[in-house]
């Protein structure tokens, strides 16, 4: 086939130009700011090369609560939101009535906005002088609280942004699991019967290897995911999130590029390097175990 | 194991919005399959074969009707209780597990006193992959296989927890041709070695006619004929399961019976004692035609076709309702045939002539000659 | 006859087994439609709650007798709901097009085009989607303080625009349709873009909605990029406007004003979802992420 470079440069001009301007050179940039030592954004001069930011990130308190934070988030939310809706696209797939009607609720979430949701999450867990809210009134039932969600100790800050990071991610989750449920063909269910396998055995040894790609799919955007959290938490506890005790590495990064803390590009970028180490890291370890575990 | 169908029906909801009637996709099937047969269910798609098959196996329950396997009634009892053993069109065998995992599958769902240790099932699949010749196949993936060796895996697991009844659903139907012969003469021998009663569901008349002791011709849910393969060739219930059996199809006629006698066109060309006048239908099978220069039936020759062991006659007539809109004569290669010649003469055997109620088109019991 | 009974326990045994199990999946579904829902109904009801007696509820309840209007009225009228529900429609529409405007003629290059460096530009196109937005975040946000381009329109749409993943999404739609078709519009002298336009987009229709739902989700729900390039109200987005209502808006005590406006900023997209329910959620599944 003829060449026409001319005619295809142009086509891919727009994309190039956007691409160039606001990923490439800025990944490139990143990397500079992070090694240039005592930048000032209002003059744009800075002392030296080094490591510096590195360091100061890595001595930053509110770094090391936010990194704590980001780390219990995913640990706890990943799995957890991966089996609940393992078990709930299998109880999906195991029903006709309904089923549609189900799907369609379970998927609201995901089409709204999570500051705004995130909202009606604070006025559910909060405790103010007025009332102590919606689940204190479910704690009462056993004689438990009441508690502060909202701004009170740190483990029931914590359960509240868990919940309301699993109730944001399940649709997706939900949906995925599903089709990959749908896509299993059915003739290797009615086999297993035919053969009288026990039900948890066909979950077991069909359908979990069937779906296991799929499975590890999730786990592994869930991890990049949870990794990334923020405006969940921005949602439930606003934007002073070092006050809270509740930052996550990417709360850090904006607060050192803007608010009331920010205006410190280097340490913002160093802190993304960070956490862009981190997150390559697990990935990699998530895709070498899923290629031992994962069939065909 | 014998299996009894008594009146078994099988309907299923309309679907949709409109409110349409139900879909009777079995309707009042009653057959005794005697104790270690090869049955074969034929007819086209949509007739109900494959759901009469799952209704043998359990995987879906019937409307009415009750089914027993020897003196038990299992109608309402689930597949796994059955001792069913099933072969899946697509084979359904499992991708992640090896030949050997998947022919001990079956035998690791076992509990209680039937449970096995691990020596005893590798022992039992082997001897069950032996039957079907794939030893040597163990270790591998079925993705590693062609065609043919999945299907006989497929058949390996469903043998290999000694099933009462084998079921198995177009088992030919994925492979090519070649392998198709080899099969089914493999499910044949499979199924004289183990003697296990044997219910098959196919769409090609000329495997079912090969290989089975019994078949049963089905459409639109209703069972048309049962009998020997050589039998229900022999002597078609209705114009429906002469057109379905033997390849190349039966040649259908528009026909006359007066006083006693078979007119087809003008032509008399056979007598036909004691029916009574009126118009009917003729079939005659392609073997049914003797070229003979005094023959009645005189026909527009337009082709002759040389295949060796015999020669086919392709002929045009001008009462002739077969799909195709030509007669086709299957000839012996000796017979003394012109190729070029324009017409053609034809005189019938008696025994490959059948008549049918022209509306009905059920067979109309009469002695040719 | 004793086969028969043994047969009979079975069947009644599989029968009961089968029920109990369906009551149970149900009660699970229901209680996790409950979980998704409950939110919603609180929000809706706190919404028509009357201030006075929103406050004097000390155990909250779960209906109100006398709802209100006046909610829906404050959350206009206190906070400036509308301007921010006009911002955020000019950012998703203009980013959308913009977005279909850069991406649709550079699949099609990558797609139908031969050009030398193609494979090697598409390799590097393909890295890209691996970097996570964090990292950009960065520069861009110095690059639009430099060009003195917060608090503009510009500022708030240009860095959204370009979507690796859009673009790839699109690329392997388009290299789906068979060669045959581009070489018989070159015979009947098609131009390249009348082929891109003519036959290509009608055939990838579905891909080209799907993206596009996905990019108006992606707008309508953004928080993190607005919230960096302005702090002046007038160029606020529904997200940002949330969280000043949250900070400061109505005082922070007018809980259902609060819920009045976080009604009707997530009505848009559920009823666009209601509406393309079966498009969305296939989208979805073919290439959406969260976050």
């Amino acid at each position: 086939m003829e060449k026409n470079n001319a005619k295809a440069w142009l086509y891919l001009l727009p994309a190039i130009l956007f691409l160039g301007v606001f990923m490439v050179y800025p990944l490139i940039d990143v990397f500079i700011y992070s090694f240039e030592e005592g930048y000032n954004s209002a003059s744009q001069t800075y002392f030296g090369i080094g490591t510096y930011n590195y360091s100061y990130v890595l001595h930053d308190p509110y770094f090391l609560q936010a990194v704590k934070n980001t780390f219990i988030l995913v640990v706890i939310t990943v799995p957890l939101s991966t089996g609940l809706a393992l078990l709930i696209s299998v109880g999906l797939s195991s029903i006709k009535k309904l089923r549609n009607l189900f799907q369609t609720v379970y998927f609201l979430p995901y089409v709204t906005n999570t500051l705004a949701v995130g909202l009606v999450f604070m006025v559910l867990f909060k405790k103010t002088a007025y009332t102590d809210g919606l689940a204190n009134l479910i704690l009462s039932i056993f004689n438990a609280g009441p508690i502060d969600f909202i701004d009170g100790p740190y483990w029931a800050k914590m359960f509240v942004l868990c919940f309301y990071t699993v109730w944001v991610v399940m649709p997706f989750k939900i949906l995925i699991l599903t089709s990959a449920l749908a896509s299993v063909n059915q003739d290797y269910y009615n086999a297993a019967r035919v053969d009288g396998t026990s039900r948890f055995r066909m979950f077991y040894k069909i359908t979990l290897p069937m779906i296991s790609p799929m499975l590890f799919y999730l786990v592994i955007t869930g991890f990049i995911g949870a990794f990334k959290a923020y405006s969940d938490a921005v949602a439930l506890f606003g934007t002073n999130l070092n006050a809270a005790e509740m930052n996550t590495i990417v709360g850090y990064v904006y607060d050192m590029l803007y608010g009331d803390s920010g205006g410190y590009p280097s340490y913002a970028s160093a802190a993304a390097i960070l956490l862009f180490a981190i997150v390559l890291t697990i990935t990699t370890i998530n895709l070498l175990v899923s290629r031992k575990h994962v069939h065909y | 194991m014998k299996v009894i169908l008594q009146n078994l029906t099988k309907t299923f909801p309309a679907r949709g919005k409109k409110a349409s009637a139900d879909v009777t996709a079995v309707d009042n099937f009653s057959f005794e399959i005697p104790d270690g047969k090869l049955i074969g269910l034929l007819g086209p798609s949509g007739c109900g074969k494959s759901t009469t098959l799952s209704l043998i196996c359990g995987l879906q329950k019937p409307t009415s009707g009750k089914i027993f396997f020897g003196e038990d009634d299992v109608t309402d009892l689930p597949p796994e209780n059955r001792g069913v053993g099933m072969v899946f069109q697509n084979y359904a065998l499992y991708p992640h597990l090896t030949v050997l995992g998947n022919i001990t599958f079956p035998l690791e769902n076992l509990r209680g006193k039937d449970k096995m240790s691990r020596e005893q099932m590798n022992a039992k699949a082997k001897e069950v992959a032996a039957l079907v010749q794939i030893e040597n196949l163990l270790d591998r993936k079925p993705s590693e296989l062609s065609g043919g060796q999945q299907q006989r895996v497929a058949i390996a697991r469903a043998l290999v927890k000694m099933p009462r009844v084998l079921l198995l659903d177009e088992p030919l139907s994925n492979l090519d041709a070649r392998l198709r012969l080899q099969t089914r003469e493999e499910i044949r021998r499979i199924q004289n070695e183990t003697g296990i009663t044997t219910v098959f569901v196919t769409h090609d008349q000329d495997e079912a006619m090969s290989i089975s002791d019994m078949i049963v011709v089905m459409k639109s849910g209703v069972v048309q004929q049962i009998g020997a393969p050589q039998a229900v060739y022999n002597d078609p219930a209705n114009l429906f399961v002469a057109k379905f059996l033997g390849t190349p199809p039966i040649n259908v006629f528009d026909g006359t019976v007066r006083d006693g006698t078979l007119y087809i066109g003008d032509a008399a060309v056979l007598s036909a004692p004691g029916i009574k006048d009126g118009e009917v239908t003729v079939g005659v099978r392609p073997e049914g035609f003797i070229p003979d220069g005094n023959g009645a039936l005189v026909c527009r020759q337009n082709r002759v076709e040389v295949m060796g062991r015999d020669v086919s006659v392709i002929a045009s007539h001008p009462a002739c309702r077969t799909e195709s809109g030509v007669i086709r004569a299957i000839i012996s290669a000796e017979s003394d045939i012109s190729a070029v010649a324009d017409t053609v003469s034809f005189s019938l055997k008696p025994n490959k002539v059948f008549l049918f109620d022209r509306e009905m088109e059920e067979r109309i019991p009469c002695k040719l000659s | 006859m004793d086969n028969k009974q043994t047969y009979e326990v079975i069947e009644r045994r599989a029968r009961r087994r089968t029920t109990v199990r369906n009551v149970i999946v149900y009660l699970f579904l229901g209680l996790w439609a409950l979980m998704v829902l409950f939110p919603f109904y609180w929000m809706v009801l706190t919404s028509f709650k009357d201030y006075g007696s929103y406050n004097a509820e000390y155990i909250p309840k779960f209906y109100t007798l006398s709802p209100t209007l006046q909610n829906y009225a404050d959350a206009f009228t206190t906070v400036d709901l509308a301007q921010y529900f006009l911002n955020t429609l000019i950012f998703t529409v203009i980013t959308t097009a913009l977005m279909l405007v850069v991406i649709i003629p550079a699949a099609f290059a990558f797609a139908r085009l031969n050009f030398r460096g193609k494979n090697l530009l598409f390799t590097l196109f393909l890295a890209l989607m691996m970097i996570p937005n964090e990292l950009v975040i960065i520069t861009n946000y110095t690059t639009v303080t430099n060009l003195d381009l917060r608090n503009t329109f510009a500022g708030l749409i240009l860095p959204s625009v370009a979507s690796v993943f859009y673009l790839y999404l699109l690329k392997e739609n388009f290299a789906q349709i068979p060669d045959e078709l581009y070489y018989a519009a070159k015979v009947d002298g098609t131009s390249d873009l009348r082929y891109l336009w003519k036959v290509m987009m009608p055939i990838c229709r579905p891909t080209i909605v799907t993206v596009t739902i996905l990019k108006v989700i992606e707008c309508w729900n953004s928080y993190v990029w607005p919230r960096l390039v302005t702090d002046d109200p007038a160029y606020y987005l529904v997200s940002n406007g949330i969280q000043e209502i949250r900070e400061n808006g109505f005082g922070r005590e007018n809980i259902p004003a609060m819920m009045a406006a976080v009604v009707v900023i997530s009505v848009p997209l559920v009823v666009l979802f209601l509406l393309f329910r079966k498009k969305i959620m296939a989208g979805v599944a073919r290439g959406g992420t969260k976050g």
